[in-house]
């Protein structure tokens, strides 16, 4: 007993010290944007703010346009998240339930995808997104996006575990293959599309290097792009950089908190059984 | 008579129908002559239905995988002129020209380094926190979301937020090293020191996604085989060494691969903390790819660049999955 009260003791000391390393630079980030820009750009460094300066925050939407980058970045990462969860969907359908020619070779196609970093494709990427008139759209942005292998994945691998029985039995009775993808499989399958889709988002929500090449013009600017030109504006002031940080990071933490229970073992289920 | 014969007509597409569940069933086609033209008719309504369903995807691999990866061997064998154009050919001079000059090795063994600095230790932290976030003890659910908190933090956003940490004279990190009576370190302008500050944030920033996916891999192994440890009087470290690493194993070893390949890849933390500098101490393969061909806009030289590295990921992805194969334990 006393062995098990003194592992279990020794786990929080490890997590909290742990949690501390990861926390504290959420925690600088955070009371930064809270101080006066004398306190932030005060020596020794204050690790707490004196109070809550919340116009910070007002400070930060009034000198760069934090909102528009927003949207932009909420407009870009759903379009791709659906577009990918339909691509994905119909893919995972045929390769699960399906019979048709050259499955075994198109399947291994679609594995070699995988192994194409993206950063490998970007230069002709770039050049055919140019030669379509496509930089600074958001087709530009979208378009190249919307279809993973890892989705086509993960998703087979949902249908894939849906009882046999139930799918023959709507077979027996005259289903077609449309009417059970539409509503048997991917109703059956939303824990896959939930991981899918929070993965997805969060994924093309932090997207660098794409949209650096693609977007010239600060209203087509994304968010991460955006972020990362606050530190060459004139506003060198930290508090308003890290209020601008923290601004930027609200959407995708809570989109962590929501969807954190189902990232955790679905993305497992993808990465294994693909 | 007529009854029966309908009767099995009526039966033969049920076997058939139960055959698209198991690809291998294709003998039972052949019952008669009338059941297999409307099995075929049946089977090519389904092919067509497969393609509908596989062009999207396929299409869009297509236009931004498959092509690229072509038009970039067509690209590196020439070369091009100061507004991106292709100019001309030369043959493998590209990559003969990469290899021989300083940049391109350069840039190879400082991604080797940085690989070795991030890869190891993100999956040994994500792994130790992943094992005591498994067990069941109160107040776990708390570890598990701070420990998850990087995954959230895109590469700039952080890139930023360790910009204030490393700061020189008024960031945090030298501030706690001269509390404890250390000189403070030129984090990102020491070129000894640049490239371990990078892989420092970057280990940080890893650990989020790495942690949720080996998290999924431990709790996927049934609670009874713990318990059974446990009744055997195995100790908490001897079961993560005996019983979780093994059966972690599988998701342990995508991570791996995944982690390799990703860091291969790093690019938004370099182009913003150090800009490859200083003197080229953290010039990792996509940063000098990306200079190459997005400021020189020498895109012929990017693209063979960009080949090297499809090449390496390819070997790597290859050689990993051989050597784990035999190693990794599956259930």
């Amino acid at each position: 007993m006393t062995s098990i009260r003194l592992s279990r003791t020794l786990a929080y000391l490890l997590s909290t010290i742990a949690a501390i390393f990861i926390l504290f630079p959420f925690w600088i980030t955070l009371s930064n944007a809270l101080m006066t820009e004398a306190e932030s750009a005060a020596y020794p460094p204050k690790l707490w703010p004196t109070g809550l300066h919340l116009d910070n925050f007002s400070g930060v939407l009034a000198s760069i346009p934090i909102v528009r980058f927003i949207t932009n970045s909420f407009v870009v990462s759903s379009a791709i998240t659906i577009g990918c969860l339909i691509t994905s969907c119909m893919a995972a359908y045929a390769f699960a339930f399906l019979r048709f020619p050259a499955k075994k070779i198109i399947f291994a196609l679609f594995l070699s995808t995988m192994m194409i970093p993206w950063e490998v494709a970007v230069i002709p990427n770039y050049l055919t997104v140019r030669s379509w008139g496509w930089l600074d759209t958001y087709a530009g942005l979208t378009i190249p996006f919307l279809a993973t292998a890892f989705g086509v994945f993960l998703m087979r691998q949902f249908f894939l575990q849906l009882p046999k029985e139930l799918m023959e039995a709507a077979r027996i009775d005259g289903c077609g293959h449309i009417r059970m993808f539409l509503r048997l499989a991917v109703p059956l399958s939303m824990p896959g599309l939930a991981t899918l889709g929070v993965y997805s988002f969060l994924n093309h929500w932090n997207m660098y290097l794409w949209p650096l090449l693609v977007t010239s013009s600060e209203k087509m600017r994304t968010v991460q792009i955006g972020v990362s030109m606050l530190q060459f504006s004139e506003m060198t002031a930290w508090n308003l950089v890290m209020a601008g940080l923290v601004l930027v990071l609200l959407p995708s933490l809570i989109m962590l908190a929501l969807g954190l229970g189902r990232l955790v073992g679905g993305l497992t289920a993808g990465a294994l059984k693909g | 008579m007529e009854n029966r014969i309908e009767n099995t007509d009526e039966t033969a597409p049920v076997p058939l129908q139960k055959g698209t569940l198991d690809a291998n069933a294709e003998s039972s086609s052949r019952t008669s002559g009338n059941s297999s033209r409307t099995a075929s008719l049946g089977r090519f309504r389904e092919a067509a239905l497969a393609a509908i369903f596989i062009a999207p995807a396929l299409l869009l691999f297509g236009i931004f995988l498959f092509y690229p990866l072509i038009q970039s061997v067509y690209l590196s064998l020439h070369s091009t002129n100061p507004r991106g154009q292709v100019a001309n050919f030369v043959g493998l001079a590209n990559f003969r020209n990469l290899f021989n000059s300083p940049g391109f090795p350069n840039s190879l063994m400082v991604t080797l380094k940085f690989i070795l600095l991030t890869v190891p230790a993100s999956l040994a932290f994500a792994l130790a926190f992943a094992a005591v976030c498994r067990s069941r003890i109160r107040g776990m659910k708390i570890f598990r979301f701070v420990f998850a908190l990087p995954i959230a933090v895109s590469v700039s956003t952080g890139s930023i937020m360790w910009m204030v940490l490393f700061h020189p004279t008024l960031g945090t990190l030298n501030y706690f090293l001269g509390k404890m009576g250390i000189a403070p370190v030129q984090w990102l302008t020491d070129p000894n020191m640049a490239l371990l500050s990078i892989s420092l944030m970057t280990v940080w920033m890893n650990i989020g996604f790495l942690f949720i996916l080996l998290l999924g891999g431990m709790q996927s192994i049934p609670e009874e085989i713990y318990e059974s440890a446990k009744i055997d009087g195995s100790g908490p470290v001897r079961t993560f060494w005996r019983l979780t690493l093994p059966l972690v194993s599988p998701t342990l070893f995508f991570a791996s691969v995944t982690s390799v390949i990703g860091a291969f890849q790093a690019f938004g933390q370099i182009n913003i903390l150090t800009k490859g500098g200083p003197v080229n101490s953290t010039n990792v393969l996509v940063f000098k790819l990306y200079e190459d061909a997005f400021v020189n806009f020498r895109f012929g030289i990017g693209s063979a660049q960009a080949l090297v590295l499809f090449a390496i990921v390819l070997v790597i992805t290859v050689l990993q999955f051989v050597v784990a194969e035999r190693k990794v334990h599956y259930q």
